[in-house]
């Protein structure tokens, strides 16, 4: 960095402690008007803490902020937009209920109003490529255009820095280059943008001047642009970066999973519903489903376990057995398991502990009940072997849930499941939100299950991690599913078309 | 000035035990300031409301006279409570189930039938409970209506009945007009654990309830689901739980413990069909079971606190001239202080002042 | 004045105190609170108006005494739901239970005690038409009232900004909260305001409807108010229907005990009960689940610092 240029906002000495937990230790970072300075660093770095910290949502417990060389305290993102600051969430800060303008009016001064709103919207479109309907209720938009309106209510006031937090975890491949380029535009005119990521590639697209964190402290500053890939790697996530061994070919092997024209009525009013689903998977073989957020995954996910049913049995076919119309606990009796996408809360009470939690999923299947009741010594030893089986870090001998970090729940969440040697393993984001130990560990644990002669489907918004683990790959769109090829049948770029609906496989006219 | 609330780190199980006792204390005080602005001396209202009634077996008995519903309705109540249900009917399904079970005792009156009158009286009561708890339970799975305000809609319909029927068709014909049946037979009596006390077997199945319930809470498959479904609705449907029939059967279960609480308290305490039989029994043991902690045996104890105060409350009447309504605001106090409690063993408050870093 | 006109009249002050009550706790439920004592804040509004109005022999000052003392309970609900976190629908059935306790408390020494009709407000002219004359045009204050508090929260809720920040804090207080938005100070305020209005609907059953006071006057008017809520689907102009539907169903029920259908008195009394159960469910089966409610209600929010 220039260093002669004024620095817009700096901050000094930055830490957060919650508990035993130092989430920020001594953060030190500095950017110019007009720049894209990426914060890069694995999930549970620090990144999001530090971020809110500088939009006023939780205070740090020692540090500076200086704006444009002043000290200053942000004690509420009212306070922070006051300064200029705008920011876009990664789990958007939105109103489903609400249309676009009131969404957007009720993070505005009180000086605006509706119509004002509405009026200024269109310009905004116009300059940026951002275009909105303000009367659409926000519930019937797609991840991308929800975007669009967290960063339409920050250029509103005029920013001079604005915060963007994961912002294409949501996107499509071509949805993100469309807001890089609006980015670069914003820059241009002077804009500072404080940009979060963990993804590499984007930030060498992007940025010159990036901040890396690990566990909560700055490894280094420095321009991406100038540094190979496997260095700045190394910073974020040090040493222990590993390959994962794909499984291979399984062509004549038995067929564990087969569902035929799987379709399930939307969910609710908000709900996705499932079209026409085909899909098998063969022992030994794992089968990777691609697509953005909010395209079906979650009902795809609940229709394979059994959380939702469906009248026809044949719908889904599980070891040779109908089972459509299966509970969750008569399909985990055929030899399935299953992995939900929220770790806390869905796969596990966040205030039981991890040995109550073990019946969450053992309690039809396993010795840890018996005609009844509980076998609590069952359970507390199967969990122990789970701890020590997957290198579960828990605080104390039999913690709560909620007391284990993101990448451990998931481990002792995964280890759960995979300790009942399962013939089928339905997976939902088996690493999301987790630190990148941990997602080598699952993944090689998933890998290690289907050379075991298991069939797994994993599904995943990383396309990375399909990439790396899947021997065949489908994405899932609007609640449709595109053909299942072999994965070196795929390219990126065939993907993201299809994530968008437009793939040349799909007969026409329903990307709607 | 705001109140900031903290999440405390680690929450000790002793704090956890003696919050409810904190927060009786707390209501205690606020009662007594109440009583010191209503020109009373809260001292002698403590001895008449809390020492009077521990004096004497007299009281003594009559004390667990008054548990006894409590203490049924409301461990009937902690299965809906766990699964974070809200019965708050049980009123109501305590008057069904005295209806139900009277009606036999009626219809046998002056027959001279034997021995089975009371326990099939007992089997009635429970289900006419039970029934009338699944009203809302059915409401709720079937069709998505709200359980609070059905179950609690339920409790003034099933009173009007009780009122029609001690007043009509069941009024006792050689009762001077008074709205009242006749006075049930020996053989429709629920009778006394011992010869000639008040205490009637009631208590026994409320005993037997308590422990039972510890048993299913701690040790069954049933009462893990019961945690699961209250604690994390999501998992327990991943776990395979089918919520709807979770919400039938506890609503069966408390139901037929306020049904049987209502026979029990018929047949073994009254004697004959009035048109009120219960001075709010089924909405005070809301108090009794939070007071536990929803749990069986603090509900056990929860009940003989709350029950000294009820009598307390009457005798405060006689001899203080104390209305018997200041017994129902402090349990509603009582109520908010126990709630409070539970909140802040999870919680740390600070307050922050004005123009501190909010 | 015909039967006809005497029970039209008596509707609209059936229904009066519903709609008052009903319109206080959309307002708090909009922003994401749950207050289920309602029935406990009106008791304490009817005995503190007419203990207030006896005291001071003045039907204005029992309003505002009745206004008062619902907004103080539901300053104590706050507390314990926002600032301890504590669970709402037990502190909400705890609130009317303490409601009903004390308001007996303070109204005991008044019972026997009987108020004077509140005057009622002609307009000229207007007021000599038939049928609608009385109807519309010579009602008490507390009616031409109701119906302007319909309309004013009907704007305050979609047309100003503040009530655009209510209706954000009741969808989703986390989003509301990365906004800097005021979650808890909002629902304070929307909490005391409903407060108020369960305060001076209990004002108006004692000072207007009954004109003397009597424990358990309330008779579940409070819950029923809470149902019409859920029957509006969360919007004030349909808590005005259902107000009105529900007045219509009481008053008419005391009728038909007069009438003497050789029904027992108790069924008829049931009437509004029942109605209410089966309103609700007729509700949920048009809709599915309760359509319109808001995304946080009843769900207690601690702020992340």
């Amino acid at each position: 960095m220039n260093s002669t240029t004024p620095a817009l906002v700096e901050l000094r000495k930055i830490s957060k402690r919650y508990g035993e937990l130092l989430a920020n230790d001594g953060i030190d970072l500095a950017i110019a008007p007009g720049e894209i300075h990426a914060l890069l660093g694995e999930n549970g770095a620090g990144k999001s803490t530090l971020v809110k910290i500088l939009y006023g949502v939780i205070e740090p417990t020692e540090g500076q902020i200086l704006w444009q060389g002043r000290p200053v305290t942000i004690s509420s993102p009212v306070e922070a937009r006051e300064l200029g600051i705008g920011m876009v969430f990664q789990h958007f800060s939105l109103f489903d209920e609400l249309t676009v303008a009131e969404n957007i009016a009720v993070a505005l001064p009180a000086t605006w109003t509706l119509s004002a709103v509405r009026a200024r919207l269109g310009d905004i479109s116009r300059a940026y490529g951002l275009s909105l309907e303000p009367d659409r209720a926000v519930w019937t938009l797609s991840a991308g255009e929800r975007q669009r309106i967290e960063i339409v209510r920050c250029l509103l006031q005029n920013p001079n820095l604005l915060i963007l937090d994961e912002p294409t975890s949501v996107l499509t491949p071509q949805e993100s280059e469309h807001l890089f380029i609006t980015l670069e535009k914003l820059a241009a005119d002077g804009c500072a943008i404080l940009y979060i990521s963990h993804k590499l590639e984007e930030v060498r697209r992007l940025c010159r001047n990036a901040t890396i964190l690990r566990a909560g402290r700055v490894t280094a500053t420095l321009d991406p642009r100038e540094r190979s890939a496997r260095e700045i790697a190394a910073l974020m996530v040090g040493n222990e970066i590993g390959e994962v061994k794909s499984s291979g070919v399984h062509e004549g092997q038995a067929e564990i999973l087969s569902v035929q024209n799987l379709s399930v009525p939307p969910a609710g009013l908000h709900g996705q519903a499932l079209i026409d689903i085909n899909l098998n998977a063969r022992a030994g073989e794992v089968i990777g489903i691609a697509g953005v957020a909010g395209n079906g995954q979650s009902e795809l996910f609940a229709a394979l376990s059994g959380e939702t049913t469906v009248e026809s049995a044949s719908a889904v076919i599980i070891n040779g057995k109908p089972c459509g119309s299966f509970e969750i606990d008569q399909r985990r009796k055929l030899g399935a398991a299953f992995v939900p996408e929220e770790r806390l809360g869905h796969a596990a009470a966040p205030t039981h502990r991890l040995s109550e939690n073990i019946l969450v999923s053992h309690h039809a299947v396993g010795a840890v009940s018996k005609s009844g009741f509980v076998v609590l010594g069952a359970a507390r030893k199967l969990a122990r072997t789970i701890i020590k089986g997957f290198d579960v870090r828990s605080p104390g001998e039999d913690a709560q849930a909620r007391k284990l970090s993101g990448g451990n729940l998931q481990k002792f969440v995964i280890g759960r499941e995979i300790i009942r040697k399962p013939k089928l393993l339905i997976v939902n984001q088996p690493t999301w939100g987790v630190d990148a130990g941990a997602a080598r560990l699952i993944r090689q644990a998933l890998v290690d299950l289907a050379r075991a002669g298991s069939a797994i489907v994993v599904i995943s918004q990383d396309l990375d991690e399909l990439f790396e683990i899947a021997d065949r790959l489908a994405v899932i769109h609007h609640g449709r599913l595109s053909p299942v090829k072999p994965t070196p049948e795929w390219t990126k770029e065939a993907i993201g078309l299809e994530m968008l609906g437009v793939g040349h496989d799909r007969e026409a006219g329903h990307a709607a | 000035m705001r109140l900031e609330l903290i999440p405390r780190p680690n929450v000790s199980p002793v704090m956890r035990a003696i919050a409810p006792v904190i927060a009786f204390a707390v209501a205690f005080l606020i009662a007594g300031f109440v009583i010191w602005l209503m020109g009373r001396s809260p001292v002698s209202a403590f001895q008449v409301y809390v020492l009077h009634p521990l004096a004497d077996t007299w009281a003594l008995q009559e004390l667990l006279v008054k548990a006894t519903p409590l203490a049924l309705i409301a461990i009937g109540l902690s299965y809906c409570f766990r699964a974070n249900l809200w019965n708050i009917g049980a009123e109501g399904q305590f008057v069904m189930g005295a209806i139900l079970g009277s009606w036999l005792a009626l219809a046998t009156h002056g027959t001279d039938a034997g021995p089975w009158v009371i326990p099939a009286m007992l089997v009635l009561g429970v289900l006419g409970g039970m029934l009338y708890g699944l009203i809302p339970a059915f409401l709720k799975t079937r069709f998505g209506v709200n359980e609070i305000l059905t179950s609690l809609m339920l409790v003034y319909i099933a009173q009007l009945t009780l009122d029609y029927l001690a007043r009509g068709p069941w009024r006792d014909p050689k009762g001077f007009n008074f709205p009242q049946s006749v006075t049930f037979d020996p053989a429709a009596t629920l009778p006394a654990i011992i010869e000639g006390s008040r205490v009637h077997y009631g208590a026994l199945f409320a005993l037997i309830a308590v422990i039972v319930t510890a048993f299913v809470m701690n040790r069954s498959l049933f009462g893990y689901r019961l945690r699961l479904t209250g604690d994390a609705p999501r998992a327990a449907r991943f776990a395979g739980f089918d919520p709807n029939r979770t919400t039938l059967a506890v609503f069966a279960i408390s139901g037929g413990l306020a049904g049987l609480a209502g026979i029990a308290e018929v047949s073994g305490q009254i004697g004959q069909i009035q048109p009120s039989i219960s001075p709010g029994y089924g909405f005070t043991a809301i108090t009794v079971a939070f007071l536990g902690r929803l749990n069986p045996f603090g509900i056990l104890a929860a009940a003989l606190v709350i029950a000294l105060t009820v009598i307390g409350g009457e005798s405060a009447q006689i001899m203080l001239k104390l209305p018997l309504d200041l017994t129902l605001a402090f349990q509603g106090i009582l109520l908010l202080c126990v709630l409070s409690a539970d909140a802040l063993v999870s919680y740390r408050v600070r307050l922050v002042g004005r123009g501190a870093h909010a | 004045m015909t039967t006809f006109e005497a029970i039209l009249l008596t509707i609209v002050t059936a229904s009066t105190p519903f709609l008052i009550a009903a319109l206080g706790e959309l307002v708090a439920e909009r922003s994401g609170v749950l207050n289920l004592g309602l029935e406990g804040m009106m008791a304490m509004g009817a005995a503190c108006s007419f203990a207030a109005a006896v005291t001071f022999d003045s039907s204005l000052i029992g309003a505002g005494a009745g206004a008062l003392a619902g907004a103080l309970m539901a300053a104590l609900f706050a507390l314990v739901v926002l600032g301890f976190a504590a669970n709402q629908v037990g502190s909400g059935l705890a609130l009317t239970i303490l409601g009903l306790g004390l308001s007996g408390l303070i109204g005991a020494p008044f019972v026997g005690a009987k108020r004077d009709p509140i005057g009622h407000i002609t307009i000229p002219g207007l007021s000599e038409l038939p049928v609608v004359g009385r109807l519309f045009f010579a009602q008490d204050l507390f009616v031409y009232g109701s119906l302007v508090l319909t309309l004013a929260v009907a704007f305050f809720l979609h047309r100003t900004r503040a009530g655009l920040m209510l209706r954000s804090i009741g969808e989703n207080h986390t989003s509301a909260h990365a906004l800097g938005l005021p979650v808890l100070r909002v629902r304070l305020l929307a909490v005391l305001f409903g407060g108020a209005c369960a305060g001076l609907a209990g004002a108006y059953l004692s000072l207007v409807y009954t004109r003397f006071w009597s424990p358990g006057m309330i008779a579940g008017r409070g819950w029923i108010a809470l149902a019409l809520v859920v029957f509006a689907a969360w919007r004030p102009g349909w808590a005005l229907v259902g107000a009105y539907i529900f007045g219509a169903a009481s008053v008419l029920q005391l009728h038909a005990q007069a009438a003497q259908f050789g029904l027992p008195s108790q069924v008829l009394s049931a009437v509004p009960y029942a109605a209410t159960i089966l309103v609700l469910l007729l509700l949920s089966l048009r809709h599915g689940r309760a359509i319109g409610a808001p995304g946080s209600l009843g769900s207690p929010f601690v702020p992340e610092r």
